[in-house]
Parts: structure tokens; sequence; C-alpha cells
């Protein structure tokens, strides 16, 4: 049964490193990463089981906790600029300069 | 026998759900719908895995470290999924929307 499990997981992992090297957008990226590090939880869970010690839990529980800040992390810094958030956002006001501006929102990806 | 056989359904119902989550994500044509499919994987797919797992540990410490992640997946998945789509909407939406408009008068 947890075989069974883990190479479901691995095959589900496979495919999601493909949808993250050839998606077409960043946030198709963002995506697969984001699921990969849940699917990553739940192996890790798995493996816990499989080798007979669920100390791996501890593990699991860390990586969800760094994979949740980390995709957090990398929008808010594709979005803003900054983690500190000094400059504040660039959006949802329609006299801001910097929104009418022809942006980098057509060369993204690739 | 009856918790062996509760845990072997559960998990292999996630196991089946992750990957058609991944086929999913895989195949989808578009942005917002391969969003859809990794729901699959984020939501339902880890809460039966783990839930599974629960059942073949019986009540022991473990159960609770177990329902610890999947109380902090169950927050913190829906929450990165969201902030990804919003991005993405301020980010891009008249791409999005151009995509959309285009791919359903191509389907009519």
């Amino acid at each position: 049964m947890m075989t069974g499990a883990l190479i479901a997981m691995m095959i589900v992992m496979l495919m999601l490193i493909i949808r993250a090297c050839l998606g077409p957008t960043l946030y198709d990226r963002i995506l697969a990463i984001n699921t990969f590090g849940t699917v990553t939880v739940l192996t890790l869970a798995i493996l816990g089981f499989f080798m007979g010690r669920p100390d791996f839990l501890d593990i699991a529980l860390l990586y969800a906790l760094i994979n949740f800040i980390g995709t957090i992390a990398v929008l808010k810094i594709y979005r803003f600029g900054n983690l500190g958030g000094q400059d504040g956002p660039i959006e949802d006001s329609n006299d801001n300069p910097v929104h009418s501006q022809p942006s980098h929102s057509n060369n993204k990806g690739g | 026998m009856a918790q062996d056989y509760l845990s072997i359904a559960l998990i292999f119902s996630g196991s089946v759900l992750c990957l058609i989550g991944a086929f999913g994500i895989i195949k989808m044509p578009d942005f917002i719908t391969r969003v859809h499919a990794s729901s699959l994987i984020d939501s339902l797919g880890a809460v039966l895995i783990l839930s599974g797992l629960a059942v073949y540990s019986g009540i022991t410490f473990v159960t609770i470290k177990l329902m610890i992640i999947l109380a902090l997946l169950f927050v913190t998945g829906p929450t990165a999924i969201h902030a990804l789509v919003n991005t993405a909407m301020h980010d891009d939406i008249n791409h999005i929307q151009a995509k959309d408009q285009k791919d359903s008068s191509s389907n009519i």
C-alpha cells in the first residue's frame, strides 16, 4: 500500500516538474512549484510510514511551513518589487502613472 | 482489519486524486483551468492521504502530528492559491481575458 502510494507520488512529482519546466507564464511555474511542495509533504509523510520511522512527520510539517512562506515571498517580490513594503502597491488607482505605463507584463515567461 | 481496509481505501483514493490532478495540470489549456486542476491535489488529495495515514497509525502521538499537518495544509494551500491568482489577475488581466475570448470564440 505504501509502495503504491509512493510510486503514485513520484509520478505526480514528475508531471509537476514537466509543467514547471514548460509552463508558458511565470504563474504556471509558481503553481507547479507550490503543488510540488504539497506533494513533497505527502511524500515525506508516506515515506515515514514506509520506512517505519514516523518521525519524518516533523520534517513534513517544517516543509509545509517553508513552502507556504516561499510561495508568498515569491509572489510579493514579483508584485511589489520588494519584501519590506515601503514603496507600496502599484495597482488599484486610476491616476497612478506607474500603472498606465507599458509595464513588463508582456514579456514574462520564456 | 476494518482499520486496515479503511486506510487502504483512503490512501488509494488520495493517490488516484493526486494522479488526476497532476494529469489535469499537464493537459489543461489555460492558467485558470490549471489552478482548478491543482486544487484537486491541494484540498482533497492531501486530506484523503493524511486521513488514511492517521487511520493506519491508530491513536498515538503521530495522529496529532498528522492532524496538525492536515490543518496547516488545509489553511495555507487555498491562501497561497488565492494570492497567486490575485497577482495573476492584477498583472495579466488583459492577456487572460483576450485568451479566454479567443478560445471561446474558436470553440463556438
